[in-house]
């Protein structure tokens, strides 16, 4: 039972729950000859794609697990923070995202990564700090990056992608016209964020030039223990956007298709009328802040409640409902994630640590002279020749 | 060649820039209808239209990040921050952002932006908008930070500033834009990370940077005639900073004397001062001195702000000690 009247709200989101975007005001950029609205539901997903969707939460889920494990092993230090439980969230969103898109995520984006289509191998290895990880070991867990996949990081700041999520859409806007084929940007932020400063001045900004990107909040309920309600003087945060007049959208997390769908119709209308949105998704964090939060701010009914949400299973049992899954492929299924994270863990043990002499290869992109280039002790200027008196 | 004052050059390099590559923005506060609140950017709204001159919202931390995510995607966004003072409301997308996403992220992106911003005081515009921070933004890996002097430095600053894919802050002054010099009509493209014997001197060396230059050269030939032969490097970079070329001044000098208009605690100076004792050590006849202003919020009173801020008088001042102190003889 929930412990108050709006946790009970929020965990049953309505479908459908949107602010009347100023959309449906504003004339459209695009040709009264487009297609299908962006609210147009979407085909259904044939078999294929739905299993895909499964493999893919399942590799999250079981490379999560096993993230937390070797944190207990020594082997993942700093922090790590998991998407156990917003496995839905996780792969609707990326489906929705086109490969020409580009994604912000926060700290909490191993599953982002994995959707988005990193390799479980660089990306454990980025967790273990080695030369071969998606960002050379240089940034760990929180800063996650591949150019090539356009997923621009991973932050360590809270809200602190906003901002340069913003100025990338605003960067579209110089390199091509809107419109269907156009490209987009997709900001994920936690539901504590909406409360920072970066998050309002950067939606005043994409409203006002007009900017193709969504912003998705991923509200689980709590911003590390601060549950929504006692940091949000809103707490219904897709209305957050009414200040800026974007549209916003609350979805069910938990619905990996109605995530994907709501997702691609805010996408559409960012990349067709360049209209930014607001898309909120309800979701579950099923473990602790990061891996060293025990979550003692959780009642056991809490903990209870959320295991019998978990979207994983949830899943998994519908598609086999469906008919869409036997237990024999399931079966298989699992055992094949278990065998990609074994030999993503492998892949990092067996990769090779920095070393301090490239400590300062990344110091600048244009060498200048004179970079200071001192490790702790030595002198700050080379040695001299003696007797030069 | 040409005279200009050192708005001028900021304005033509800016345009220039603007002309050679267009993926060289400007975003700003009152940058375009307002032809810039320091006139810095006059004339080019008109001549390149409202996508390439943003006048922004106040929203420094979002238009600040805005231009660093612009950069990721290869735009070369010139942002003007109104004061350097207003640069506080962005600091987390300075340091905590474009600094470190290069290092961060493995070398995959980079962040070619520039911010300009003056600083200083003695306009009687109180504690909050008369500050000099550069120290601050100096201190920190992965930004560069450069401080013009003159109109020939601050076009070929600028221009460096502009073309390197790093984030440069570009420091003004609000008392040098009006300072007039000589710049080359060619393309300038200064060096960031190097200093500059401005004037050679064999008594003593001071070290400056930005309006404390100015002040130093006018302190400098005005003891020519008193037979002191003063020797004013100018570090126009302050991250990098060469010190070399500082060391190797007072190798030759024996005497050392910073000018600076920020604080006298833990400020540039006390970097030079820590670099000159550890560098040039058995060179030095005498401590190395700092003149920097006091160390209390600017007061609006004309009479308070003369007195806490840095000017000729002091500097002078701390250089005869200096000299009286290693018994120097004219």
């Amino acid at each position: 039972m929930a412990a108050t009247a709006k946790q009970a709200d929020r965990a049953a989101p309505a479908r459908n729950r949107r602010t009347s975007g100023s959309s449906r005001s504003r004339k459209s950029a695009s040709s009264p000859e487009t297609a299908a609205s962006p609210d147009a539901p979407l085909p259904p997903p044939d078999g294929e794609t739905l299993v895909g969707y499964y493999r893919q939460m399942l590799l999250i889920r079981r490379f999560e697990e096993r993230a937390a494990r070797a944190y207990t092993e020594a082997k993942i230090g700093g922090y790590c923070h998991l998407n156990l439980g917003e496995e839905a969230t996780v792969v609707g969103l990326m489906a929705a995202l086109e490969a020409r898109d580009y994604l912000f995520t926060t700290y909490r984006e191993h599953g982002y990564a994995l959707a988005r289509g990193l390799e479980p191998g660089p990306v454990m290895a980025e967790l273990f700090g080695k030369t071969t990880g998606v960002s050379g070991g240089r940034g760990g867990s929180m800063h996650l990056f591949d150019a090539r996949r356009r997923l621009l990081g991973g932050y360590g700041i809270v809200g602190g992608q906003i901002p340069p999520a913003t100025g990338a859409a605003l960067a579209l806007t110089y390199r091509g016209e809107p419109g269907p084929d156009a490209e987009a940007v997709m900001c994920l932020l936690g539901d504590g964020t909406t409360n920072i400063g970066a998050f309002h001045e950067s939606l005043n900004l994409a409203a006002l030039w007009r900017l193709p990107i969504v912003y998705v909040i991923v509200n689980n309920g709590l911003g590390m223990g601060t549950p929504v309600e006692q940091a949000a003087a809103e707490p219904d945060l897709y209305k957050r956007g009414c200040s800026y007049r974007i549209p916003g959208e609350r979805v069910d997390g938990d619905d990996v298709l109605a995530v994907r769908q709501a997702a691609r119709a805010a996408l559409t209308r960012a990349r067709v009328d360049r209209q930014p949105g607001l898309l909120e998704a309800v979701s579950h964090r099923l473990r602790g802040h990061s891996v060293v939060d025990p979550a003692k701010y959780r009642s056991k009914e809490e903990t209870d409640r959320l295991r019998e949400l978990d979207p994983v299973p949830a899943f998994r049992s519908r598609l086999l409902a469906a008919g869409v899954l036997d237990e024999d492929a399931a079966r298989r299924i699992d055992e094949r994630a278990e065998e990609q994270v074994d030999a993503a863990v492998a892949f990092a043990e067996d990769s090779p640590d920095p070393q301090p002499g490239q400590l300062f290869a990344h110091a600048y992109a244009t060498p200048v002279p004179n970079s200071p280039h001192q490790l702790p002790g030595e002198p700050v200027l080379p040695a001299r020749q003696e007797g030069a008196f | 060649m040409a005279e200009m004052t050192y708005r001028q050059a900021l304005h033509d390099t800016l345009r220039e820039e603007m002309v050679r590559d267009e993926s060289v923005i400007l975003l700003g506060e009152e940058i375009g209808v307002f032809e810039g609140s320091y006139k810095i950017t006059a004339g080019l709204l008109a001549e390149f239209g409202p996508t390439r001159v943003r006048d922004t919202p106040i929203c420094e931390e979002g238009f600040v990040g805005a231009a660093i995510g612009a950069a990721m995607l290869g735009m070369r966004p010139v942002v003007e921050i109104m004061t350097i003072n207003f640069s506080l409301l962005a600091i987390d997308q300075i340091v905590n952002h474009a600094a470190k996403m290069h290092a961060m992220f493995g070398g995959q992106v980079s962040v070619p932006m520039v911010i300009r911003t003056p600083g200083g005081g003695g306009q009687q515009l109180a504690a909050t908008h008369s500050q000099n921070l550069e120290v601050w933004y100096a201190h920190v890996p992965g930004l560069k930070v450069v401080a013009p002097a003159t109109p020939a430095d601050a076009r070929g600053l600028l221009t460096a500033a502009i073309r390197d894919d790093d984030p440069v802050l570009v420091l003004e002054n609000l008392a040098l834009y009006n300072t007039r010099g000589e710049v080359p009509d060619t393309e300038q493209v200064g060096q960031i990370g190097r200093a500059a014997v401005v004037k050679p001197g064999r008594d003593l060396t001071v070290v400056s940077y930005s309006r404390s230059t100015v002040i130093a050269l006018d302190v400098a030939r005005q003891l020519e005639s008193d037979g002191v032969s003063v020797e004013v490097v100018d570090l126009r970079s302050l991250r990098p900073l060469d010190r070399e070329t500082v060391c190797a001044s007072v190798r030759r000098t024996s005497r050392a004397v910073v000018l600076e208009d920020d604080w006298l605690t833990y400020g540039i100076g006390a970097e030079i001062a820590a670099s000159i004792q550890e560098g040039a050590f058995d060179y030095l006849d005498a401590p190395v001195r700092r003149v920097a202003a006091a160390e209390i919020p600017l007061p609006y009173a004309k009479p308070l702000e003369l007195a806490a801020l840095p000017d000729a008088t002091n500097l002078a001042k701390v250089i005869g000690e200096v000299l009286d102190a290693t018994r120097f003889t004219r």
